[in-house]
């Protein structure tokens, strides 16, 4: 009997967005006019012809991005509401609350932002944002988003495949591993007077995970750009893997040839690996990793963590072979 | 000055006893309010994780109640006040209820009242065995926290007992500081308080000890 198991992301008839989000998306798209042509082309691209230079870094001038939808959807389970994903965050930089981000992220300038690539790569140096990121490529991924505290939410990024951006760099073999940091200013970022962690915050990635269509670059989220606090200008987003992997605010990228430190690794690597892809059967040494709490879905709702947190389709064969209880 | 005094006498013994109780219940209030207004549907203070934040608020409640429990001593001692150690056991055993609830909420809402799980996470989370130590050794003092245990145990053997909360502190915040994510400066406060607390009694101790082999001499 053939099983053909399904890509989590694939839709089905059954899995069309409920209206009132659609309903949403509608405003959306109404802001920024031209709703017409949109629904036409089945893009959410409102003004395609605008100049890209309307506002900051391709977006229009009212912060709004233009991009196109993809398949790359969450089929079992609702947009997270726009303010738990704005004001729920973990950015120490800004405080270990998590509504400090919210409250002190704005402090951060990221309006000239460059980002400094190093290493094993044909072409290196200092880009800007616009250089890195294609503003007339964008795309819409809607990814489940599972924080290794044990909740979870369901965000609608918008950016661009990880791969693309690396590609553009023309990585050496050597590139086994890439590695990110994310910006570091003390005055802009009060959580970085005090030694949380060891700053600037790293975070890395073999270079075939790296690769993988899943890894993504977001510049927005909700249909604008990113706010400070959930990373902006550009920020990682690995779904497979726990929340504190798809780094923020992005200001070095390094094409290395061996595994990079990673911050929260070096700070209790008997609780934090380099992988840490979601894995419900092995347990944080202080909780269980085997549920998580929906946010914005009621205080007593939890759902089963999948492995790879859904995607396992898309990302097992990368660690085919490999022991992920002791590289966890 | 006389007049300070007499305000100062009349106020220890009418009015700071129901004072600090109203003190102590308020974080219970708040809590349960905001409970009260989640469950009917109106915005509160809780947050998008409100489990999370109401264990958060209890233990970190449960903690400085009983730093504060154990500043009372050298409270009177600089302030020569003495009516302020009408309040001790009040404060401590509010640090006791508030324990109480802290275990309670995680019992229910994380464990759903499982007794296998919560034998599995104490034996297996190094800060829940911390945690669930230092509530332990809480319940005896609790227990012995009224007039009549007092006379029954005699008022030495109570002491005695009662210094178990020099065990208890360094328990409790050990249990803050494994529960959080990284170097956090919240449970260091924690410590750092406690640590003058403990200090302050370990320096008396030896200050004593040494008064007692002058006088001797």
């Amino acid at each position: 009997m053939l099983i053909r198991n399904k890509p989590a992301w694939e839709l089905t008839e059954a899995d069309v967005t409920p209206e009132h989000l659609y309903l949403n998306r509608r405003k959306i798209m109404a802001a920024v006019g031209a709703l017409g042509t949109a629904a036409f082309t089945g893009a959410c691209s409102a003004q395609d012809d605008a100049p890209a230079s309307a506002g900051r870094s391709g977006a229009n001038a009212d912060g709004s991005l233009n991009y196109a939808q993809t398949d790359y959807r969450v089929t079992d389970g609702e947009l997270t509401a726009e303010d738990a994903v704005t004001g729920y965050n973990n950015f120490y930089e800004f405080g270990t609350g998590k509504s400090d981000p919210a409250r002190y992220a704005d402090a951060m300038t990221t309006d000239p932002w460059s980002i400094e690539v190093t290493g094993h790569a044909g072409r290196t140096g200092t880009f800007s944002l616009e250089d890195v990121i294609d503003f007339g490529a964008l795309e819409e991924r809607i990814y489940r988003l599972r924080c290794v505290e044990a909740w979870s939410m369901v965000i609608p990024w918008i950016g661009v495949p990880l791969a693309s951006v690396l590609n553009a760099f023309e990585p050496t073999s050597q590139a086994r591993y890439v590695a990110f940091e994310t910006y570091l200013n003390r005055e802009e970022m009060r959580g970085t007077r005090f030694p949380v962690l060891d700053w600037p915050y790293r975070e890395g990635l073999r270079i075939d995970e790296a690769m993988n269509p899943l890894a993504f670059l977001a510049v927005g989220l909700y249909g604008n750009r990113l706010p400070n606090q959930n990373g902006a200008p550009v920020r990682l987003v690995v779904p497979w893997k726990y929340g504190f992997k798809s780094i923020k605010s992005i200001s070095r990228i390094s094409f290395v040839e061996n595994e990079p430190p990673t911050s929260w690794k070096q700070s209790a690597p008997r609780e934090y690996g380099f992988y840490s892809n979601v894995n419900p059967n092995h347990d944080h040494p202080r909780w269980s990793q085997a549920s998580e709490r929906v946010i914005g879905a009621g205080p007593f709702i939890r759902r089963d963590t999948e492995m790879f947190n859904g995607y396992g389709d898309a990302v097992a064969d990368l660690y085919a072979g490999m022991d992920l209880s002791e590289n966890y | 000055m006389a007049e300070r005094s007499a305000f100062l006498r009349a106020f220890g013994k009418h009015w700071l006893r129901p004072l600090v109780l109203l003190a102590l219940v308020l974080p219970f209030v708040w809590i349960a309010a905001q409970w009260a207004l989640l469950l009917t549907g109106q915005s509160h203070g809780l947050g998008f994780e409100p489990v999370a934040a109401t264990h958060h608020f209890l233990g970190q409640t449960a903690i400085r109640i009983f730093l504060i429990s154990l500043a009372i001593t050298p409270f009177r001692d600089l302030t020569q006040w003495a009516p302020i150690m009408r309040v001790r056991r009040r404060v401590g055993l509010a640090a006791f209820w508030y324990a109480l609830l802290h275990l309670l909420a995680y019992f229910g809402a994380d464990l759903f009242f499982s007794l296998p799980k919560l034998w599995e996470d104490v034996l297996e989370r190094t800060y829940i065995t911390f945690g669930m130590a230092a509530f332990a050794l809480l319940i005896p003092l609790a227990v012995t926290s009224f007039d009549g245990m007092i006379k029954r145990l005699g008022p030495m053997r109570w002491r005695r007992l009662h210094q178990l909360v020099y065990i208890i502190g360094p328990l409790a915040v050990t249990h803050h500081f494994f529960a959080e994510k990284g170097l956090q400066p919240g449970p260091l406060v924690h410590m750092g308080i406690l640590a003058i607390l403990l200090g302050y009694r370990l320096w008396r101790f030896v200050d004593a000890r040494r008064q007692r082999a002058g006088a001797a001499v």
